[in-house]
């Protein structure tokens, strides 16, 4: 009986194109609704530390998206999104602080002029996090495009580094290695997960666009792409700030999500978890930095017990803090040398996709009964 | 005389000492389809690389339309006119044929990244005009049954022939050929000669072409350049070229 409740797909049967976009445009109006319902349900139902998951989810997907952009469908291997990230965070949480709070909060040097006395809403606050982010993005972009391969991965980690020292040492600006505490906690799962659709929403509108075609062109042949007329620096350089406003926007989610922002948030771990993430999912998929996202996210906290103590069959584990990152390292390793395309390729998600694989595991389960 | 739509003057180029190209002199007059011959190393696919911007060039100067292109980026190259194929087929092979050749199309997009986006403007148009290009090109060269396939899946002929869908996307004055027809059989060159001289004319394009199968280049080409070792050392028609002496004896090796 339950095969019957499929039936209910053959209703929009492909007949033409425009029967199809009809089709699809139902179902993700129907998605988009079911998903609106789990939201209002897990806002008021759900345990704070399951709706922390779910807005770390978020954030990580918008950050996922956005490098993905870069590295997988412009091939641009790159290793900044940890500084991006403080860039906004440090952005976001500025703007927010109140002049008395900022007064409070440094206490080693005080907070220059006009910043100690500029304080603005959240959604304001996250825009400015976004656009400054984004002309960080287009400065580096000069020094950062002249270099391809493997040097453009060695500058710009480089620039994770050198952000880091700025963090620490630029107090009245960031008060140093204290950072930031007491943030309004406005980050809730309409925000984080808001901003996540929309971010999907963009990058896909970019990369099917005829600029995502020509990033597209430069990650398969740069020369090639150039003889097509494509100035491949002004091309990576919009990959880049596109990626940057997201991922500066995610920052300053993720500062009013935590409340307390300091130097050793933004290590080059956070980089390298995202790597985990897109090459899991399936580098140049936005769908798959989708699902590597929210697979890592989620699967970060269930694998928490590995670093707790366990008693098994009368053997006693003490728990190894850190083990949850070497399981992600051997994840990561063993994707790279067995599953080099991860779990999407580079396909990305559509409803006639889906249904199709609906139909093999029906017609499989059909064929074994 | 009539200006050549493509002027290249004691053209030069050195890789780390080694003289790759040395003083060739290589023009293209509007409308016709020029060839450049010469023994393997002669420094043939050097002298397109110079031309488009690939290969640095050390001495010596390229004009296109009476201007001086001498060291322009390559995309710029491809943007005033000079579309090119190459030698070692460079096609973007994770994308599928269409995508490949509305790739070209790119120079021509009216609208901006935000533009895009939103959806609005002339998003939509842009996008069907450029579809409709490539589909009709595709067309032109008999690949439109495998416009949704991945190019690196193609056989080679029709990679070969999707090269030159791709280049003529960008509309170009000037097609850049590097051999070809390389790697196809006689009746596929045969074919691709008939096919070449539909396009040219149609198109109103001019041609300049790289190849080593010699019937092919005498039965198409116009004029034809031959170089040996990256010097040049003769010019002329068809005719003339095959009862040339010195080109008798850098194929035979004589001398």
């Amino acid at each position: 009986m339950g095969y019957d409740a499929l039936r209910v797909f053959s209703v929009f049967s492909p007949e033409s194109w425009i029967h199809m976009v009809t089709r699809d445009r139902i179902l993700t109006c129907l998605a988009a609704a079911g998903f609106l319902v789990f939201l209002w349900y897990a806002d008021s139902n759900f345990s704070e530390y399951s709706i922390r998951i779910l807005n770390n989810i978020a954030i990580f997907i918008v950050v996922a998206v956005s490098y993905n952009l870069i590295n997988g469908i412009t091939g641009q291997f790159s290793l900044q999104p940890n500084a991006f990230l403080a860039v906004g965070a440090y952005t976001a949480a500025i703007l927010t602080l109140t002049p008395e709070e900022k007064l409070r909060s440094f206490i080693l040097e005080p907070l220059i002029w006009p910043l100690s006395d500029i304080s603005l809403s959240f959604p304001v606050s996250l825009l400015a996090a976004g656009v400054v982010t984004a002309l960080v993005a287009f400065l580096l972009a000069v020094p950062v495009f002249r270099v391809r391969g493997d040097y453009l991965a060695i500058v710009t980690l480089g620039f994770g580094e050198v952000l880091q020292v700025i963090a620490n040492n630029l107090v009245p600006v960031t008060n140093g290695p204290l950072g930031l505490k007491g943030l309004t906690p406005y980050t809730n799962l309409w925000w984080s997960w808001g901003i996540c659709i929309l971010t999907i929403f963009c990058t896909v509108r970019l990369v099917n666009s005829s600029y995502g075609r020509a990033m597209k062109a430069i990650r398969e042949d740069e020369t090639a792409a150039q003889a097509m007329g494509i100035d491949a620096f002004r091309t990576k350089t919009l990959a880049f700030v596109f990626s940057a406003f997201f991922e500066g926007i995610a920052g300053g989610l993720l500062a009013h999500l935590i409340t307390t922002i300091s130097p050793s948030l933004f290590t080059f771990m956070l980089t390298f978890n995202l790597l985990i993430m897109i090459v899991i999912g399936g580098l140049g998929s936005t769908t798959g930095a989708v699902i590597g996202a929210a697979l890592i996210t989620w699967g970060g906290e269930v694998l928490r017990f590995v670093e707790e103590p366990i008693s098994l069959f009368g053997y006693y584990y003490e728990g190894i803090p850190g083990m949850r990152m070497v399981i992600f390292s051997a994840l990561l390793i063993f994707v790279m040398l067995f599953a080099r395309s991860g779990i999407m390729g580079r396909n990305e998600f559509s409803w006639q996709s889906l249904i199709d694989l609906v139909n093999k595991v029906v017609g499989r389960l059909r064929g074994g009964a | 005389m009539k200006i050549p739509l493509l002027n290249a003057e004691k053209l030069s180029v050195v890789f780390g000492g080694l003289s790759a190209l040395n003083g060739l002199d290589f023009q293209i007059p509007v409308g016709e389809i020029v060839g450049l011959i010469g023994p393997n190393g002669a420094g043939k696919t050097t002298a397109f690389n110079a031309i488009t911007g690939i290969a640095k060039v050390t001495r010596g100067r390229v004009l296109f339309e009476g201007r001086d292109i001498t060291g322009w980026p390559t995309s710029k190259v491809a943007r005033t006119g000079i579309a090119r194929t190459f030698q070692n087929i460079r096609l973007y092979e994770d994308l599928t044929v269409i995508e490949n050749v509305m790739v070209a199309s790119h120079t021509s997009v009216r609208y901006s990244p935000v533009e895009a986006i939103l959806g609005i403007g002339r998003v939509y148009a842009d996008e069907r005009r450029i579809r409709h290009r490539a589909e009709s090109l595709l067309e032109t060269m008999g690949l439109i049954d495998t416009a949704g396939d991945k190019a690196g899946s193609l056989p080679y002929g029709s990679q070969r022939k999707l090269e030159v869908a791709r280049a003529l996307a960008l509309e170009p004055a000037l097609l850049l050929l590097d051999e070809p027809v390389a790697g196809m059989n006689p009746r596929e060159t045969i074919e691709f000669g008939a096919l070449l001289r539909k396009i040219r004319k149609d198109l109103n394009l001019t041609i300049g072409l790289i190849e080593h199968d010699m019937g092919f280049v005498m039965d198409i080409c116009t004029r034809i350049r031959v170089i040996d070792h990256g010097i040049p050392i003769a010019w002329g028609t068809p005719k003339e070229i095959q009862n040339d002496p010195k080109v008798i004896a850098a194929y035979l090796g004589e001398g």
